[in-house]
């Protein structure tokens, strides 16, 4: 299988003015596969939005590559990277925040579309059937993200990544806010998407039950560096890092 | 629990129906001034300029309401023709500021670096300058005039909605809608015109509001000093300074331009107070 996403010694320092520099990310490689579903976990500061927000162009890296499809996108700019936006979507931590609070729900949802050459009526018509298979009724792209609850906010946030159709979506905590039937839901649509269209994605998640149900993959960060990779099963039954065992029994 | 909420609630929905009633109160009373000194060339029952030295300062009576001034002109007349100037020529200049300052504050905050710097040092340039002597200096260099005046009250106010805009898109910039607004695709025009201007103008509308009757005072007080509209043009400062020395012997003359300037300042100060307040998020439901 060919690989989506690459990442080469990525490193982020965030300067401080007292001099105690915040290195936040440091020498994170890895790769994705198509159609992968690789998660990343590690407890709270330990760099995981950090990445994200570097491969989603969002941050610029201190040092390191980013590669989509083999092609470096670190320096894209323009029209590259809104070609890069197509092929690679992110879900934000926080959902409400994601959304501005002057527009509704179908506006974000259909920015993207409107911007990639889809009319006002094709664009509002596939909102709906995004919502929908989101699970959102067709009233919701009315709504505006302080009128809607945090999970379904979460689910409109998942319906704007996924409607342009991308190769590969960053899932940053994306089901977090959702009780469990719900979050289960979800997870079957993020799955039939990734058997019917070969999405990649990346999952960022504190919940190491979920990661074993759902992930191929798991890559443990712990301080800005990842400690251990593998197939999430080995890692939960048999952690080589003392790190790693102990983020398992705090959960298990 | 409910028997905790539902006051707060009623207490914010009478707050709530208050506030709209004073904005549509002075909302009303300001558009009023604005259609009056828009359409004053018709509303004056005398040619403001038209002499008459059979009736020189006449006082108040059935045909002149606010009597006459030392040339027989009707006072009632030119307070209504002074209105275009004060509160007309107020208007364009507050707009025209909070326009230009928060174009070059949203630009100072998008291209950052150097255009940032350059423009903020400019705009504090202006800013370091006291009103009354800039204007002084640009009536020395282009002469006095109405137009020269709110030129000079223009250059030394813009920025302070180039800061305002500035500091807002700054804060806009970190919003994780923004950077979704980036991710669909949307270009930097588009990103301005959807999710930033939204999301500033309220805070630039409010001061603009309150700016108003500030700006008519300072245009009116240009003009008291000779620096402003020149007489016999109509203009309520200068009608002032003008008839100052009548004061003692036909106080309506000097008081009718000074109390259409107390008005019109109060109704557009109260009306920037009541917009601010409705559009408070505190007062929100
Ligand atoms: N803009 C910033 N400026 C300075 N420091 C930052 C900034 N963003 C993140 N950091 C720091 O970088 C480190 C990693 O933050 P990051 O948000 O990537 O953590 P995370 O793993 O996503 O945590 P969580 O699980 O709580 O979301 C933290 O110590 C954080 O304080
Ligand atoms: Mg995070």
């Amino acid at each position: 299988m060919d690989t989506i996403l690459q990442t080469a010694h990525l490193k982020k320092v965030f300067p401080r003015k007292d001099g105690e520099d915040i290195v936040a990310v440091d020498d994170v490689t890895f790769s994705l596969k198509k159609g992968e579903k690789l998660a990343i976990i590690g407890e709270s500061g330990s760099g995981k939005t950090t990445v994200a927000r570097m491969i989603a162009h969002l941050l610029e890296p201190t040092a390191g590559q980013v590669m989509l499809a083999g092609e470096d996108i670190t320096n894209a700019g323009g029209a590259k990277l809104k070609e890069v936006y197509t092929r690679m979507q992110m879900v934000f931590q926080n959902p409400v925040d994601s959304f501005d609070p002057r527009c509704t729900l179908g506006d974000g949802i259909s920015e993207s579309l409107l911007n990639h050459g889809k009319s006002k009526r094709q664009a509002a018509e596939m909102t709906k059937n995004l919502l929908a298979l989101c699970g959102l009724g067709e009233e919701f792209a009315q709504r505006y993200p302080h009128e809607v609850s945090g999970g379904q906010c979460q689910r409109a946030a998942i319906a704007r990544a996924l409607a342009i159709e991308p190769e590969l979506v960053i899932l940053d905590e994306a089901t977090s806010a959702l009780d469990v039937t719900v979050q289960a839901e979800v997870l079957d649509l993020l799955n039939r998407l990734q058997e019917d269209r070969g999405i990649a994605y990346l999952f960022i998640c504190h919940d190491i039950a979920l990661v074993q149900d759902f992930c191929d993959r798991v890559i443990v960060m712990h301080e800005g560096k990842i400690v251990e990779e593998g197939i999430p099963d080995e890692i939960i039954n048999n952690p080589q890092q003392a790190y790693t065992k102990k983020l398992i029994d705090s959960v298990l | 629990m409910s028997q905790a909420i539902t006051p707060t609630i009623r207490v914010q929905n009478v707050r709530q129906n208050r506030l709209q009633r004073k904005l549509w109160f002075f909302g009303g009373l300001a558009i009023l001034l604005i259609l009056a000194s828009f359409f004053s060339d018709y509303l004056c029952p005398y040619d403001p300029y038209l002499q008459d030295m059979s009736l020189t300062k006449a006082a108040p009576s059935a045909e002149h309401l606010l009597g006459t001034d030392r040339y027989g002109r009707d006072m009632l007349s030119r307070v209504i023709a002074g209105s275009k100037t004060s509160i007309f020529s107020t208007l364009l200049l507050v707009g025209f500021i909070a326009v230009f300052g928060s174009i070059i504050g949203i630009i100072c905050a998008w291209a950052g670096k150097w255009v940032d710097t350059l423009l903020m040092r400019m705009s504090d340039m202006f800013l370091a300058f006291p009103g009354l002597v800039f204007a002084l200096a640009v009536a020395a260099v282009l002469g006095g005039g109405v137009h020269n005046a709110i030129f000079a009250l223009a250059a030394i106010s813009w920025p302070k909605y180039a800061r305002l805009a500035r500091s807002q898109t700054l804060a806009l910039q970190s919003a994780a809608f923004m950077q979704a607004a980036k991710m669909a695709g949307s270009g930097t025009c588009k990103i301005i015109r959807k999710h930033v201007l939204p999301n500033i103008a309220g805070p630039i509308l409010v001061t603009a509001m309150l700016d108003i009757g500030t700006m008519m005072m300072e245009l009116a007080g240009l003009s008291f000093l000779g620096l402003g509209a020149k007489p016999p043009i109509p203009e309520w400062g200068s009608m002032m300074s003008d008839t100052r020395n009548l004061l003692p012997t036909q106080p309506w003359v000097t008081l009718s331009p000074g109390f259409a300037i107390f008005f019109s300042v109060m109704i557009f100060n109260l009306l920037g107070d009541t917009v601010r307040d409705y559009l408070d998020p505190k007062n929100r439901k």
